[in-house]
C-alpha cells in the first residue's frame, strides 16, 4: 500500500520505511518555532520540567510577531522572557522589532524552511510551509517546549483528503478564493486530523504566494498539514534563500486518501467567509453592498508581495471611502522594502491607508486595528470567529486582497474588477 | 473517578471563545480561569465549582493553537471535558498538559447542561447520573495513556530519560 507525500516525509524523520494512518510515531524535526505569546509559556514548561539545554540552538525559531511593537506592559514582559531565553541558550534565530515580520512569511522568506523538511510551530498557522513541500504543523506551547528539549515530537500519522487543482485562476481571483471556497464545500472539519494534499495540473498554476495562502488555511478545515509538491516554481522561490539541501518526497501512485475533491480554478469567482467561520462561504456578488466600517490587508495568509500588489493595483488613483479604515500590513520588512521600492507604500498611502510595521495584531483583536460593537470589517485574514477582531458583536468577512481593496474603496462588500 | 455538574456548549466552540486574545498577555493559568468562555456564556467564571464537567459538541477547541484555552479550562475547575469531536491541537494541547478529555459523540448529545456526570477516565465509561444513561468513550492508546499518567508530556519526557 502506497503513502501519501505527508507520510513519506514523516515516515523517513521517524526512520521507518513505512508508515500507516493511525500510527503513532516519534518524529525528528528540522524546524521548532514559537512567537511571543506561545514561547514563553514554553518556557516555563520547559523549565519547571527542569531541562537546562536546547537539542539545537540553530534549529530553534522565535519570532516577537503578534503584540509586537509592543502593545503594552504585560507583552513587553513576554517578549523579555522569550529574549532572555533566546539570549541564555544561544538561540540564532531570534527575530525582533526592526527585523521581525509575521512568522509564516518570514521562515519561507529567509529561506529557514524547505522542501522535506519535519517542522512544528507553537502558532496553529505553521501549516503554511506545506506550501513549499515539507510536513509542517501547528502545535501548543507544551509540544514546543518538549521539541526544544529533545528535537523530537509524538504524531499520529495523518490520512489524507486529496484536493485536485484543475485550470487557471481568472483576473482578480486568487489562493484566498481557493481555500475560502474548499473550506465552504468541505467544512470546518472537513479535514479534522488529516492532511489536505494538493495535486493536480492546477498547481502549475499558482504562484508560491497563492499556495502559502492555501496551505495557511489547511487549519480552517481541522487539517493537521496542507502540502503541495514540489515544482519549478517552488525550486525557484526556494534558490538562493534555503540554505539547506532541498528532499523532494512526492506521493506514491497508490497512495490511500479517504476522498478526494476537485476544484476547477477556472470556474471560481471572488468567494468570502461571512460571520462567523470560514466555512460560511459566499461569492462576494451574493454579499456585494454590505455595509463596512474597516478594511485590513496583511496578516501570514495575506501579507506578501502578490497580495500587496493585488490590493495595490486596484487602489491606484482612488481613496478609501469615507466610511472605511483601511489598515495595511506587509508581512515582513523585506516585504515592505519592496513595497517601497516600487511605491506601492505611496499608493496606499494617497488612497488614505494607514500602514502599520509588520504585525499580527488586528487579525486576533491583539492591537492595531480592533472593533468596537456593531462594527464589521472586510480582513485578508484567516478566522471570523465571535469576537476575533474585538468586541464580540462586531464581525468579520474573511476575504482576499483584491476584495478587500475593492471594498475599500467603495465604503461596502464589492466585487473586484467591477468597482 | 471524577464527578460534577456539566456546563453544555454548541459545535466549533473555538479557541477564540474560550480565552480571547485580549487576555493571552497574561499566561498566568489563575488569570486566565478568570476569563474563560466570557465571550458565549458571562455565567461561566463565576459560577463553576472544582470537579464540573464541560461538555461541547463537534470540533471542540477549533482555532489558534494557543495552550492558555485547556489551561484555563483546567484552571477553572473543570476535570474533563466530553466533546463530540475534539480539534486536533487542543487534543493535542490537553494531552500534553495531562487534562483529561473524552472523545463520544453519544455522550455529547445525549447529556444535557446542569446534569450530574460521572466519568472513569481509565474505563472511558461515562455516567448521566441524572438520567441514568451511561455511554462509553473510546479508551486512549497505551502511549497517550502513560502522558496523561506522568502529569503531561515534559514530565514524561523526564522520566524517559531518567
Amino acid at each position: 500500500m502506497g503513502m501519501t507525500m505527508t507520510q513519506k516525509i514523516l515516515a523517513a524523520h521517524a526512520g521507518l520505511e513505512e508508515v500507516r494512518a493511525g500510527d503513532l510515531i516519534e518524529a525528528k524535526l528540522d524546524i521548532v518555532l514559537g512567537n511571543d505569546v506561545t514561547t514563553p509559556v514554553a518556557i516555563g514548561v520547559f523549565e519547571k520540567a527542569g531541562f537546562t539545554e536546547v537539542f539545537d540552538r540553530e534549529k530553534i525559531v522565535i519570532t516577537l510577531d503578534h503584540y509586537t511593537p509592543c502593545k503594552d506592559i504585560k507583552s513587553a514582559e513576554l517578549c523579555v522572557t522569550a529574549r532572555n531565553f533566546a539570549h541564555k541558550h544561544g538561540i540564532t534565530h531570534l527575530y525582533d522589532v526592526g527585523n521581525v515580520g509575521i512568522e509564516h512569511a518570514l521562515l519561507p522568506e529567509q529561506g529557514l524552511v524547505g522542501p522535506g523538511d519535519c517542522i512544528i510551530g507553537a502558532d496553529s498557522h505553521t501549516c503554511t510551509y506545506g506550501a513549499l513541500g515539507a510536513f509542517s504543523t501547528g502545535v501548543g506551547s507544551t509540544d514546543m517546549a518538549a521539541g526544544m528539549a529533545s528535537g523530537l515530537n509524538w504524531f499520529k500519522v495523518p490520512s489524507a483528503v486529496r484536493v485536485e487543482l484543475k485550470g487557471k485562476l481568472r483576473p482578480f481571483v486568487s489562493g484566498k478564493d481557493v481555500i475560502l471556497h474548499l473550506i465552504g464545500e468541505i467544512g470546518v472539519d472537513g479535514a479534522l486530523y488529516k492532511s489536505l494534499e494538493f495535486t493536480g495540473e492546477g498547481v502549475a498554476e499558482l504562484s508560491m504566494d497563492d499556495r502559502f495562502t492555501i496551505a495557511n488555511m489547511a487549519i480552517e478545515a481541522g487539517g493537521k498539514n496542507g502540502i503541495f509538491p514540489v515544482d519549478e516554481e517552488t525550486r525557484e522561490y526556494i534558490k538562493d534563500r534555503f540554505g539547506r539541501e532541498p528532499v523532494v518526497y512526492s506521493a506514491d501512485d497508490d497512495a490511500v486518501y479517504e476522498k478526494t475533491v476537485t476544484i476547477n480554478l477556472d470556474e471560481l469567482e471572488p468567494t468570502v467567509s461571512m460571520p462567523h467561520l470560514p466555512s460560511n462561504t459566499k461569492t462576494v456578488k451574493e454579499v456585494a453592498g454590505l455595509h463596512i466600517d474597516q478594511v485590513v490587508i496583511g496578516s501570514c495568509t495575506n501579507g506578501r508581495m502578490s497580495d500587496l500588489r493585488a490590493a495595490a493595483s486596484i487602489m491606484e488613483g482612488k481613496k478609501v471611502a469615507d466610511n472605511v479604515r483601511c489598515i495595511v500590513i506587509p508581512a515582513t520588512q523585506q516585504i515592505y522594502l519592496d513595497c517601497l521600492k516600487e511605491g506601492i507604500i505611496e499608493t496606499f498611502i494617497n488612497a488614505g491607508c494607514a500602514v502599520s510595521a509588520p504585525t499580527c495584531g488586528p487579525c486576533l483583536g491583539g492591537h492595531m486595528g480592533v472593533m468596537a460593537a456593531g462594527e464589521r470589517a472586510v480582513a485578508t485574514t484567516n478566522r471570523n470567529f465571535v469576537g476575533r477582531m474585538g468586541h464580540t458583536e462586531s464581525e468579520v468577512i474573511l476575504a482576499s486582497p483584491a476584495t478587500a481593496a475593492a471594498s475599500a474603496i467603495a465604503g461596502c462588500v464589492a466585487v473586484p474588477g467591477q468597482e | 473517578m471524577i464527578k460534577g455538574k456539566v456546563w453544555k456548549y454548541g459545535d466549533h466552540i473555538d479557541t477564540d471563545v474560550i480565552i480571547p486574545a485580549r487576555y493571552l498577555n497574561a499566561p498566568d493559568p489563575a488569570e486566565l480561569a478568570k476569563h474563560c468562555m466570557e465571550d458565549i456564556d458571562l455565567s461561566f467564571a463565576g459560577n463553576v465549582q472544582q470537579g464540573d464537567i464541560m461538555v461541547g459538541g463537534w470540533n471542540f477547541g477549533c482555532g489558534s493553537s494557543r495552550e492558555h484555552a485547556p489551561v484555563a479550562i483546567q484552571a477553572s475547575g473543570i476535570s474533563c471535558v466530553i466533546a463530540a469531536s475534539f480539534a486536533r491541537i487542543f487534543y493535542r494541547n490537553s494531552i500534553n498538559i495531562g487534562f483529561p478529555i473524552l472523545e463520544c459523540p453519544e455522550a455529547a448529545a445525549a447529556i444535557s447542561a446542569g446534569d450530574i456526570v460521572s466519568v472513569d477516565t481509565k474505563t472511558g465509561v461515562i455516567t448521566d447520573e441524572t438520567t441514568g444513561e451511561t455511554f462509553k468513550a473510546a479508551a486512549f492508546p497505551a502511549f497517550i495513556e502513560k502522558i496523561i499518567e506522568s502529569g503531561g508530556l515534559l514530565p514524561y519526557l523526564r522520566e524517559k530519560k531518567g
